[in-house]
């Protein structure tokens, strides 16, 4: 009996791994098809699938890893699609997640400008991207929404919003680039000692 | 063995001068691709770069499957792909192992905690300037009506995006081409 559980075991633990590389190729073609307009329209579509859809982590953490990959040069959408791929399954989660990201639009792109149809100009193919506009704006107001209700858990509202203010002035006033912001944010928490009350944690 | 070499330097530079996510390393892209290496016109690259922009999906690393295949073949795309997404890539792998490792540390929690505001302008902004992008594209009416139904559908009956970015591509396709 032990045995046949295990092989139970066995094969339950076999379906579930192949259901995750199915369900990590999944979220990251499905947000990558759905959005328009380069790299930035696809975060509130990855956080869709990663976060509401399949739980693979919080919106914390969520937020955390678009903080940092967006501190980092380069493409945002396969930063995340590659890191979270990678965290859920290693290299090879990591390698389905981008070839779901990039390959099917990769083949769509040789396709197309082999037969060179001068596509991008038909009236319908402008009108598509022109509603969909709308669409990635509300959703991403949404995310935004939830990372100031997840300030305000950690911080309070006066903090919370001072904070906001602080960087909105920052970065959209003075112009500092976020990478620098974070980075500055690094070091103050590196240097400045936490309060007290937590510093017992430390020790440990 | 010359040419993939030269591919994996033309789209590397980029990836990891980019600033800004893929948008921002495009003219790095041209710069490479024909000025210094002359692998196609400024109008085939202009080409590729609008074809590339109105498929759905991630630009920079599109352009780069794109031209490594016209240079390199298939190997040519793979290489140009990993040249653009995997320096950074990895470098985001171990800076949040780094983090997660610390993960209980009350520094880090701290820092967790004041990153948000960051993040928040962040997204915020991004959301602006989509919907300035379609108010320029198509006025005010279609942006309040497309944005007010996406926005009662998503958050009262919880329709999942995809369905509602489904119904505005048919949409805008009928009416407002």
């Amino acid at each position: 009996m032990d045995r046949e559980e295990k092989t139970y075991q066995a094969a339950q633990k076999k379906g579930s791994t192949l259901t995750r590389y199915r369900d990590i190729f999944v979220a990251f073609f499905r947000s990558s098809i759905l959005s328009f307009g380069g790299g930035p329209s696809g975060i509130p579509l990855i956080e869709a699938e990663v976060v509401k859809k399949y739980k693979w982590m919080t919106i914390e953490e969520f937020g955390d890893i678009v903080a940092i990959a967006n501190a980092l040069p380069g493409p945002i959408n396969t930063k995340l699609a590659g890191y979270i791929g990678w965290r859920l399954k290693g290299i090879g989660g990591l390698v389905t997640a981008l070839i779901a990201s990039v390959f099917p639009m990769v083949i769509a792109l040789i396709v197309l400008l082999g037969f060179l149809t001068a596509f991008q100009r038909q009236r319908w193919v402008r009108g598509m991207t022109q509603a969909v506009l709308p669409v990635v704006g509300v959703l991403m107001a949404q995310l935004t929404w939830s990372f100031v209700s997840s300030a305000k858990k950690g911080l309070g509202w006066t903090v919370s919003l001072l904070l906001i203010s602080v960087s909105f002035i920052l970065m959209e006033v003075i112009h500092v680039q976020p990478p620098i912001l974070i980075a500055l944010t690094l070091l103050y928490v590196l240097i400045i000692p936490a309060r007290p009350k937590t510093s017992a944690g430390e020790h440990k | 063995m010359i040419l993939y070499w030269q591919i994996f330097l033309a789209f590397f530079i980029p990836g990891i001068l980019g600033y800004g996510g893929g948008p921002a390393s495009i003219p790095l892209i041209e710069n490479e691709v024909v000025s210094h290496y002359h692998w196609m016109s400024v109008t085939t690259f202009s080409n590729v770069l609008a074809f590339a922009n109105s498929l759905p999906g991630p630009i920079a690393p599109q352009m780069a499957g794109y031209i490594g295949y016209v240079q390199g073949g298939v190997a040519g795309s793979l290489i140009a792909i990993f040249a653009t997404v995997a320096p950074s890539l990895i470098l985001l792998i171990l800076l949040l192992k780094l983090l997660y490792k610390f993960k209980d540390s009350p520094k880090v929690k701290r820092l967790t905690m004041l990153i948000r505001p960051i993040i928040v302008v962040m997204l915020g902004m991004m959301a602006y300037n989509f919907f300035a992008a379609s108010k320029q594209a198509s006025g005010w009416l279609p942006l309040i009506v497309i944005g007010a139904l996406s926005f009662i559908l998503m958050q009262r009956f919880r329709l999942h995006p995809a369905f509602i970015i489904a119904g505005a591509l048919i949409f805008g396709a009928i009416f407002m081409g």
